[in-house]
């Protein structure tokens, strides 16, 4: 008779577990539990991280957040794509049929509509906060430019996914928004005819819209992504401040600086994470249920709405339009605006303050400066500007793209430069201070565009007071 | 007869293959780039915007009139002394259909408050140029619009207009 072994026979489920986990499983379940979700977990954080990064009023949570976010529009997107189809009309049939005969159909719908508008908002604000805490500086230029070319594709996934309801409000904000590519010289209308494949917004137009939102956009940001988070660990984590890392302590020169207080990742900052997701999450939910996504009626292309607007993430660019010349207007300052923000880790510089939230004391005046002027100025500019100002007419027979292109833009323009110069002069403001003054201007005249053309503009495109807004029907 | 030429010690057998190779490789992502901006051209219908439609008989169109056709996207517009022009109804600043006001006189934009008078030339901007025409032809007392065949213009002049 043969002997047994003593050892029990593994059955093939726990062969194939051990040679998954080579050097062998925690015996306990919570063990083993905590052994696969911190192996994922370090595989994108460091193992530790320093105490001053940990606080919540630095970072906001915002890159996290926006990770959430499309973390949640990748699977709304995901299985929003099983009750829709990208033809002229159904797609809107779809929409009309996903809100009344499908299971949380608008629920997912809601969900992933405001989660993508979130997205511009969250983005937008995680892009200030490393600009004002000077965290694109050497050596995070890289991560600075991935992050500005991802928000440039979040830009254009809401944008592309705008027209797929296909209703009044897309089909007319998308014509809008890409009769202003027609507007680059020499290949403009080219671009354009190649993007709406056709002379305008159709069938094609969606079906091209449709292609780019679910594969190469969204397959872009996610390799984008990727590089983001391991640049970041790369880079040696976020920014903090240096008066945490050194002191004016002597002996930090002799090489012997106190180091900075640090923790493990887990659990302090894996806990903030699950805890801050959760809370958004939680939020969004709500808010997905209480707030329905909006829907006008189909698409009529021979009707036009009164007024009709871009997408509200571009209404600041649709209120330049209406006072310079297209060229100026949609290409060559929104041009100027992107190449500027690439730039700005190269321009400025200074280690010095990185980690510190304006600079420093005379930075904080002088935003705060900034902020204000631009406020006062841009309302009374526009008004001055809808008014009282007409080049075109003052100018008859000059071309109109110097008389309301460069002649406009200059009287916008050398102000802000003598006033560059004054505090320049009055404040010996510093280049990064400079820097932050004249971003923090322009950022903030951009808004108060934006929020003029989302609430004041009514039919004609005419100003009126939000309250007073005459509503029009067709 | 053995001395070779100064570019010819220069140019290795090995620069030269990575030359070659690297001017290779340049043509056919050259290539590649071509195909996918052929792929991606519009594709258009028999029949539909985009192809030549028929909006009726010259006799349909009264003398001074402005008539719409809206499968075609385009305004018939008779002048006083016959002659006609097919002008697009979309509006030369950012897109949006123009409808033609009958008691002004004018089309005028409801985006931007663009002006244009009936054949099509800016009245009040921010529209940079007059309305496009599509090409038309008569044949046998019978309106022929190509609506693939966009005719972008800066000025208004009477060679435009289509007599009978």
């Amino acid at each position: 008779m043969e002997e047994k072994t003593s050892l029990p026979e593994a059955s093939i489920f726990e062969r194939m577990r051990n040679r998954l986990t080579p050097e062998g499983v925690p015996s306990d379940d919570r063990g083993r539990m905590r052994m696969v979700m911190d192996s994922l977990i370090l595989h994108i954080h460091p193992a530790k991280v320093e105490v001053t990064s940990l606080k919540w009023t630095y970072t906001w949570g915002l890159g996290g957040l926006a990770a959430l976010l499309m973390m949640i529009l990748g699977l709304t997107g995901m299985v929003l794509l099983n009750n829709y189809t990208p033809a002229a009309p159904q797609a809107y049939l779809d929409i009309l049929k996903l809100n009344s005969n499908v299971w949380f159909g608008e629920f997912i719908r809601n969900l992933h509509h405001w989660s993508a508008n979130l997205l511009i908002v969250v983005a937008v604000l995680h892009l200030i906060r490393v600009f004002v805490t000077g965290s694109y500086r050497p050596p995070r230029e890289l991560n600075w430019l991935i992050g500005v070319a991802m928000l440039l594709l979040v830009l254009a996934a809401n944008f592309t996914g705008y027209l797929l309801p296909w209703d009044q409000l897309a089909y007319w904000a998308i014509t809008v928004g890409t009769s202003i590519v027609s507007y680059v010289p020499l290949i403009g209308q080219w671009i354009g005819r190649l993007v709406l494949g056709g002379t305008e917004v159709g069938a094609n137009t969606l079906l091209n819209f449709y292609s780019m939102h679910i594969s190469f956009i969204p397959l872009a940001i996610f390799g984008l992504m990727s590089y983001h988070f391991w640049r970041v660990r790369k880079d040696g984590g976020l920014t903090v401040p240096k008066s945490s890392k050194q002191t004016e302590d002597p002996s930090t020169i002799s090489g012997q600086a106190p180091k900075p207080e640090r923790v493990t990742t887990i659990p302090h900052l894996v806990h903030r994470e699950l805890i801050s997701a959760i809370g958004w999450t939680a939020v969004l939910l709500l808010f997905a249920m209480l707030v329905p996504a909006p829907l006008e009626g189909i698409a009529d292309p021979a009707l036009s709405p009164n007024p009709a607007k871009a997408p509200w993430y571009f209404m600041g660019l649709q209120e330049l339009l209406l006072h310079f010349h297209p060229l100026v207007g949609a290409i060559i300052l929104p041009s100027l605006a992107i190449i500027g923000i690439f730039m700005l880790p190269f321009f400025d510089l200074n280690p010095k303050s990185v980690g510190v939230y304006f600079r420093s004391q005379r930075g904080r005046s002088l935003t705060l400066l900034a902020i204000g002027i631009a406020l006062i100025v841009t309302p009374v500019w526009v008004l001055l500007d809808e008014y009282v100002l007409n080049w075109t007419i003052w100018l008859p027979t000059w071309d109109t793209l110097i008389s309301n292109g460069l002649i406009p833009l200059a009287v916008v323009l050398l102000p802000l430069v003598f006033l560059v110069d004054w505090i320049h002069k009055s404040f010996k403001a510093d280049t990064e201070e400079r820097v932050l003054f004249i971003a923090s201007f322009l950022f903030t005249a951009f808004i108060v565009l934006t929020v003029i053309g989302i609430f004041f503009r009514g039919p004609g495109m005419s100003l009126y007071l939000p309250w007073n807004m005459p509503i029009l029907t067709h | 007869m053995t001395e070779s030429t100064p570019q010819n010690q220069n140019l290795s057998r090995r620069d030269f293959l990575k030359v070659a190779w690297m001017f290779l490789g340049g043509v056919a992502a050259l290539e590649t780039a071509g195909v996918f901006i052929s792929y991606l051209q519009p594709r258009l219908a028999e029949g539909e915007f985009g192809s030549i439609i028929i909006p009726g008989k010259v006799d349909d169109f009264p003398l001074n009139s402005v008539t719409h056709i809206p499968n075609g996207r385009f305004y018939i517009v008779r002048t006083d002394d016959g002659g006609f022009l097919a002008v697009y109804h979309r509006c030369t600043h950012l897109g949006c259909s123009v409808p033609w006001d009958q008691t002004a006189q004018k089309f005028i934009c409801p985006c931007h408050n663009s002006q244009f008078n009936r054949q099509g030339v800016v009245e009040n901007p921010p529209a940079p140029r007059p309305l496009d025409l599509f090409a038309l032809t008569i044949e046998n007392g019978e309106l022929k619009v190509d609506t693939g065949n966009l005719i972008q213009r800066q000025t208004y002049e009477t060679a435009q207009v289509v007599y009978p």
